[in-house]
């Protein structure tokens, strides 16, 4: 009852945020392969000329107030494989006395004969799409500072560390990085580094400083470099603006609604018993030896 | 010593040769140069009847009442150690193999003397008198330092390992961080994998070390001590470590032996040495040892003694030793009364001088003391069966994965080489190769092994050691158990194995000795009938001024103990001696002063000028039957080898001890020859009646000895003990006969006992009947009640007695065993068949009563119930019952009686009907009793349990469990047995529990990582887990947990059938708790995954959050199911619960503060968000609902007793629904 009592508001309470959060979502790797190369993705995204730029339109259901979150969603991309999540070094990441530590990033730990920094797995298959966002045919300026953890950037990744010897592999995985930044301004890395603990997952990308009205149309011009295709993953862009819990997630109100409608449920069920059939509780008489005449 | 002997002796002499082996006795010519020595010294009647009873003993019942427990009890252990060695954990008898081995050559019986030849020729030790060099020339015998610790510094490190990793648990531990170091298949990093294993092992190392630190210790304290030796002639100090065999030593009184020596002479003119051997066997009394005659002259300093002599190889039987001494060519045999044994203390003797025989490791106290035996539980049994269940499940969680990783990477097979997470090509190397693949089949097998690293936690590994530590919580709280303590014996309740705790609230069957389990075995003289006039104190007024103090040099002597006395029977002896009734009476208090091995000891007193007499001996009848005598007029005084002095009513006379006739189990009698002051000689016999009856004369008195026999009848009733007293003057050439027989008897080799056993039986015949002496021995304080309230709470108590069937009987009536409503089957058999018949008729008639009650009532008479059955079968009967196929009627016989008595049965029957029921029910038996003829028993039960009594200590050595009274037992089973079973059922399944959400967990989110064993929760905190974040809260809770209180399980014996029917711990309870916990696992794990699905504001969480989430959500969840199953809260749970769950914190905080881990910062993250706190709570609500309303429902409906119980305990508070949701209010406020 208590519980029911407590759990009901919660329920309406998160359900209501959730509800407030507006998120558009738009789904783009499949629009973004040119007519020519359908059924072929694999080649245009690896072919190094090809031309990758992509332009979407997006509508803004409701009212979005500012910061707008600017996410990019990968589906089916297991950044918690057991071989993926190992392959990094975090001392490396640290301190710039560190750059020859590489242990752990097989199968990317050195190219060309000297060490990769940052070195693993995870850092080469950097997510390299990028979005230009244009409102009316105006710019719409795409904060990428702060999308990751301060104590990511003051501890974890070391700002004398500068990329070296990065991408220069046969094989390149993702983004190539500015080798004159250090690694603690590399936000987008950063956020990278942070790999997700499901197969489904966004990354923010940047916020959107701006309120954006309701019915207003927003432009994107987006790169659409990054290799999903051989994997058959999808690429989302979302936009989401978010509340006291985070996104949009109708989940916790519906299941603090389900409980606590429970619990009522079972706390009248259970005064319904207790009316039918009483029992006075500590009575000796219901002791099995005294209920059954020949004892146990 | 001469003077006083009557002239038929002759004086002592040696013979001359050594002595053949004799043919026995009858066909001997009567040897005409050797005179019979006299001297009784040389008299090994005298010894401790140990050896000849021992090597007999096996077959045959014998009985406790009829004749004192004669000295016998001993031969019956090989008394347990407790060396003065302090500390050393001797303390573990050597039973379990001693014993059984023991009895096998017992059943040998007299092939085993013969075998003694051999030993002096072929194995036999040489040992040259006060020549250690020549004696260790050809063979190096052990030198005498003692080592009880296990190990050196070099090896302790390899030998502590090797005995820590006998047990599984650490052996599975092995395993999967050997696994784990393996590259391909390292799951958690080197340090996480190792530590828990190695901080075991350290801290078991630790304890262990520390624990031979000690005994080194110890050894060395031992080792030093100093000794008189005898060097170059002269007596000099010594180290303990540095005597050598063949040396001789010089002990003094209260001196403790430095090894097993043969004595060789004492500050005693006749040899004589009292020693104490509570050391060795535990009994408390002294014993007497003699030196030889040969050697008893001759003083060592001046290079008198040189000799040799022959003895058998060291061996671990405390009351048995074999050896010939060879002294100027003339060889005599030594027993087993010659020889004195490390550990013990000479008494009462000035000084004794012996020769090293046996020293070191070899003597008989270190050869003894070995490990007790360990014995497991029933719980843990049950459990090992859930834990075969748990490692079936795990190897299917580890089949599931591994399938679904090989179907993985088969359906992915083409992109693996370029999947970004994947990357199967490796380019970083010049020659482009696979990087970490193997092919399917062998990423299969790593991908299970793997998975068995990652979910090890599913077999409780820590439960084993958190079982250990409960136990030993529970084990303090049982000894600490006020309830418990005996006031009068100031002996604590004793917790000796450490293992089988919770068995004790499973008993179903208590097998309990009588004498002194039962009863106190405080006997006292009560009546007695003398020519069959019965003289019974209970019909005349008691006169108890009249006691006899003794005045020798001015000083009084008296009794220790006071004896209630009879009027009439005063008055008769006041009459003295003339009437031929007094006579009588003269007669039969003299043969109970004289007819016994008594040592009267002589105590002082703060009262100056008084001194007390101790009476000091192995059998509580005699003491009790010596203290009447000295109540009568009769005080025993003093006790030598060859004499004994009475003061008979004032006057003081000397008696000569002429021959002795122990008390063996055959006979179940024992006799005495006295030369008198009158020049007579008597022989005073005393027996069982059912012995004795066959000797007495009964041609005349024959209406005496019809009325002696209805006394006898009418005392045994009364729960009396009854010994038959008899005596017969010996004429000359009897006389003469006897002693020329009992002489070369006493000096045969070989088949001695069986020899002289011959010779008693023939002297002891054509007994003249003095009378029958009658003994109480009263019931121990609360018996009944303990007996009605065990009976009332299931258990069936079944009394083994060697008692008479009368006095097994009346004491059953007097303890509420038997009540009247009892319908009786008695079985005494003499023969098979007739045993077939009388268990075939006693089985029909217990169908027909049954039958007969079950139709009283269908016809609703419920007022007359059942007809309870009891059994008395005896002894005999049961020879020809146990180990043939007539056990199993017998069996079905006996559990439909709800008592059964056995009486007249020999230690090794009693086991045997204990492994009766034990082998054929799965019921726990228990076994009590006091003295050496239960250890049988008490190691043959699931639970053995000692009286730590007058009998000594041999029982409590081998049992599990000791206290000082019977009664003890209610609270032992009935409060300490039921929280018992019930901590450690409930720990159990929590431990399971706990262990398998944790598991489940990590299962989950496998599913969604390609099947690769990504652990989101970081590999410390998986370690961690069980070690410290929800450890300790189970522990705490499995010691301090009362389910209800000692009142309540006092008032209701019937919540002990909780135990019997295993509410606590069954399949039903296991599968239960497992489907709980899937359930709370998949809370745990979906609240999370669809509440952080979509992300929060920083995009989706990553495994470090994400896992910090988890581990919180079940950390927290686990600690709250306990708190709702716990029932009695104390500071201690609350500190230790909620202390968990902020020490969990912390360390997930210090974890995260590492920036060189992956998740760093990310609890500080996680807790920053409101989605956090909504969906733990979400989380901890929803998974403890179906628990909670389940057992709500089940607690309103369908209440059990405990249940009930408690709610009567607090009654008035209000319903328990509302006590838990305070519960949960609480819980609230604590986050």
């Amino acid at each position: 009852m208590l519980i029911s009592v407590i759990f009901i508001p919660i329920g309406v309470a998160s359900l209501l945020a959730s509800r407030d959060v507006v998120e558009i979502v738009d789904r783009y790797e499949t629009d973004c392969i040119p007519a020519n190369y359908t059924g072929d993705e694999l080649s245009f995204i690896q072919d190094p000329s090809s031309n990758k730029t992509c332009s979407r339109t997006l509508t803004v259901p409701k009212h979005m107030k500012q910061p707008i979150y600017v996410y990019y969603q990968l589906d089916n991309f297991y950044q918690n494989h057991r071989r993926y999540v190992k392959s990094r070094n975090d001392k490396q990441l640290r301190s710039a006395d560190n750059a020859n530590s590489t242990s752990g990033c097989d199968p990317e730990d050195r190219a060309n004969g000297s060490p990769i920094v940052p070195c693993g797995l995870i850092a080469w298959s950097l997510f390299n799409d990028t979005y230009n966002f244009s409102l009316n045919n105006e710019a719409l300026t795409v904060n990428t500072s702060g999308i990751s953890w301060k104590s990511d950037r003051d501890k974890k990744f070391g700002d004398n560390v500068y990329p070296r010897n990065f991408q220069n592999g046969t094989l390149i995985g993702g983004k190539r990085l500015d080798p004159s930044r250090p690694l603690s301004e590399q936000e987008d890395l950063i956020v990278w580094m942070r790999t997700a603990a499901l197969p489904t997952f966004r990354k923010l990308y940047g916020k959107i400083e701006v309120d954006l009205e309701a019915n207003s149309t927003i432009s994107v011009t987006l790169e659409n470099n990054y290799n999903t295709y051989s994997f058959g993953g999808k690429k989302k862009l979302v936009l989401s603006t978010t509340r006291w819990l985070g996104g949009k997630n109708d989940f916790l109100g519906i299941a603090y609604l389900t409980v606590g409608g429970l619990c009522f449920f079972l706390a009248m069920a259970f005064i319904v018993v207790y009316l039918v059939k009483p029992r006075q509780l500590g009575d000796p008489s219901y002791l099995s030896w005294n209920r059954s005449p020949s004892g146990h | 010593m001469a003077s006083g002997r009557p002239l038929l002796l002759p004086s002592p002499k040696t013979p001359a040769s050594p002595y053949p082996p004799r043919p026995p006795f009858s066909d001997l010519p009567k040897p005409i140069s050797e005179q019979p020595n006299p001297n009784p010294n040389f008299n090994p009647s005298m010894d401790r009847p140990i050896p000849y009873s021992s090597s007999k003993r096996s077959g045959s019942s014998r009985s406790k009442a009829s004749s004192g427990r004669n000295s016998i009890e001993g031969s019956d252990s090989s008394g347990p150690i407790t060396t003065t060695v302090g500390n050393i954990a001797l303390a573990g008898s050597g039973f379990s193999s001693s014993n059984r081995r023991r009895y096998g050559s017992r059943g040998a019986g007299s092939e085993g003397l013969a075998s003694q030849r051999e030993i002096s020729d072929e194995d036999a030790r040489l040992i040259y008198i006060n020549d250690p060099e020549k004696t260790n020339e050809k063979f190096e015998f052990a030198g005498n330092s003692i080592r009880t610790a296990k190990y050196s510094v070099i090896t302790f490190l390899p030998r502590n390992l090797f005995e820590q990793f006998h047990r599984v648990a650490y052996i599975y531990f092995l395993v999967i961080a050997i696994l784990n170091q393996l590259p391909q298949l390292a799951v958690f990093g080197r340090g996480a994998s190792i530590l828990p294993l190695a901080f075991v092992l350290l801290v078991t190392a630790i304890k262990d070390g520390y624990e031979d630190w000690r005994r080194h210790r110890s050894d060395r304290i031992e080792n030093n001590r100093m000794a008189t030796v005898l060097v170059n002639g002269q007596f000099e100090s010594k180290k303990w470590k540095n005597i050598r065999v063949g040396e001789i030593i010089r002990v003094c009184a209260n001196d403790t032996l430095p090894c097993d020596m043969v004595l060789l002479s004492t500050s005693d003119p006749t040899g004589v040495a009292y020693v104490q051997t509570i050391n060795l066997d535990g009994e408390s009394n002294l014993k007497t040892r003699y030196a030889k005659q040969e050697t008893l002259s001759r003083m060592p300093e001046e290079g008198g003694i040189e000799g040799l002599i022959k003895l058998e190889q060291p061996n671990r039987n405390i009351y048995g030793f074999m050896a010939n001494m060879e002294i100027d060519g003339e060889r005599f045999s030594l027993g087993p009364s010659n020889i004195i044994l490390r550990g013990c203390e000479i008494k009462n003797t000035t000084w004794a001088v012996g020769v090293a025989v046996y020293t070191g490791q070899e003597t008989k106290v270190m050869l003894n003391s070995s490990g007790a035996p360990s014995k497991r539980s029933r719980l843990e049994t049950d459990m090992n069966r859930e834990i075969i269940l748990l490692s079936l499940f795990l190897i299917g969680l580890c089949s599931i994965v591994s399938t679904c990783a090989g179907i993985w990477l088969r359906h992915h097979k083409d992109e693996l080489n370029l999947l970004p997470y994947y990357r199967k090509r490796d380019f970083s190397e010049p020659e482009v190769g696979n990087y970490n693949y193997y092919g399917l089949g062998l990423e299969i097998l790593f991908t299970f092994l793997m998975s068995v690293i990652v979910f090890q936690i599913m077999i409780p590994i820590s439960l084993y050691i958190s079982m250990e530590l409960v136990r030993l919580g529970q084990a303090y709280f049982m000894i600490q158990d006020a309830k418990m303590f005996d006031e009068a014996s100031n002996s604590r309740f004793q917790c000796r194995a450490l293992n089988i705790n919770e068995d004790l609230g499973q008993i179903k069957y208590i097998f309990s000795d009588k004498t002194g389990t039962l009863t106190e075995n405080k006997m006292e003289f009560q009546c007695a009938s003398i020519q069959g006039v019965d003289y019974n104190s209970r019909k005349d007024p008691l006169d108890e001024q009249d006691d006899h103090p003794v005045i020798v040099e001015g000083q009084v002597l008296r009794p220790k103990m006071k004896v209630k006395t009879n009027l009439e029977l005063l008055n008769v002896l006041r009459s003295g001696k003339e009437s031929e009734e007094g006579h009588n009476v003269y007669d039969f208090f003299l043969a109970l002063a004289a007819c016994n091995t008594i040592v009267p000891i002589i105590v002082e007193t703060q009262e100056s000028g008084v001194r007390l007499i101790d009476y000091q001996g192995e059998s509580p009848d005699e003491q009790a039957l010596v203290y009447a005598a000295a109540a009568y007029g009769f005080v025993l005084i003093e006790r030598t080898s060859g004499h004994i002095v009475i003061d008979v009513r004032g006057d003081r006379q000397r008696f000569d001890v002429l021959g002795m006739h122990e008390f063996d189990s055959d006979r179940k009698r024992m006799s005495v020859i006295v030369g008198c002051p009158d020049k007579t000689v008597k022989l005073f016999v005393k027996g069982a009646d059912s012995s004795m009856f066959i000797v007495i004369d009964k041609s005349f008195y024959s209406d005496v000895i019809r009325a002696t026999e209805t006394h006898l009848h009418d005392y045994s009733s009364l729960g009396l003990r009854t010994l038959v007293v008899g005596m017969r003057k010996l004429s000359g050439l009897e006389f003469e006969e006897w002693q020329s027989a009992y002489e070369q008897a006493n000096n045969a080799l070989m088949g001695r006992a069986s020899l002289l056993r011959a010779i008693a039986v023939n002297v002891e015949s054509n007994i003249r009947l003095l009378g029958v002496s009658a003994i109480e021995d009263r019931l121990q304080q609360g018996v009944p009640e303990a007996i009605e309230s065990l009976r009332q709470a299931g258990i069936k108590v079944w009394v083994l007695t060697g008692d008479k069937q009368e006095t097994a009987i009346s004491i059953g009536y007097s303890c509420k065993l038997l009540t009247s409503e009892m319908t009786q089957i008695i079985i005494n058999s003499n023969s098979k068949e007739s045993c077939r018949k009388s268990l075939e008729d006693a089985k029909a008639m217990a169908k027909k009563i049954s039958a007969l009650s079950a139709s009283a009532i269908n016809n609703g008479d419920l007022g007359s119930g059942r007809v309870p059955l009891a059994l008395i079968i005896d002894g005999t009967s049961l020879v020809y019952i146990l180990e043939t196929e007539l056990e199993n009627e017998l069996f079905e016989l006996a559990t439909g009686c709800s008592v059964v008595l056995c009486c007249r049965v020999a230690p090794l029957q009693k086991a045997g009907i204990v492994a009766l029921i034990k082998n054929r029910t799965d019921d726990m038996t228990l076994a009590i009793g006091d003295g050496a003829n239960d250890v049988s028993m008490i190691q043959m039960a699931d639970v053995g349990v000692g009286i730590s009594g007058q009998e000594g200590r041999q029982a409590v050595m081998a049992s599990d469990f000791a206290m000082g009274q019977f009664r003890f037992l209610v609270p032992l089973l009935l409060v300490h047995g039921h929280w018992n079973y019930q901590r450690m059922g409930y720990m159990i399944l929590y431990n399971f529990y706990r262990n398998a959400a944790f598991v489940m967990i990590l299962f989950w989110y496998v599913l969604y990582t390609a099947f690769t064993l990504t652990t989101a929760i970081n590999e410390w905190s998986s370690v961690l887990y069980s070690v410290i974040y929800t450890s300790v809260p189970t522990i705490v809770v499995g010691v301090l947990e009362k389910d209800l209180t000692r009142r309540t399980l006092l008032k209701y014996p019937q919540l002990y059938g909780v135990g019997h029917r295993q509410e606590c711990y069954n399949s039903r309870l296991f599968w239960l708790t497992m489907a709980d916990t899937l359930w709370q696992s998949v809370v745990i794990f979906y609240v999370p995954y669809f509440a952080y699905r979509h992300g929060i504001r920083d995009g989706s969480i990553d495994v470090s959050s994400i896992g910090d989430v988890w581990t919180m959500a079940v950390v927290i969840l686990v600690n709250l199911h306990l708190a709702m199953d716990i029932i009695r809260w104390t500071w201690l749970t609350h500190a230790v619960l909620w202390g968990s769950i902020v020490a969990t914190c912390i360390c997930v905080i210090i974890i995260d503060a590492i920036p060189q881990l992956p998740g760093y910062w990310a609890i500080f993250h996680v807790v920053s968000s409101g989605l956090f706190w909504a969906s733990l709570l979400a989380i901890l609500v929803t998974a403890l609902i179906p628990r909670f309303v389940i057992k709500v429902f089940i607690q309103h409906i369908r209440p059990c007793d405990v249940q009930v119980a408690r709610e009567a305990e607090k009654f008035g508070n209000s319903s328990e629904s509302t006590a838990v949701d305070v519960e949960m209010n609480t819980i609230r406020r604590e986050r």
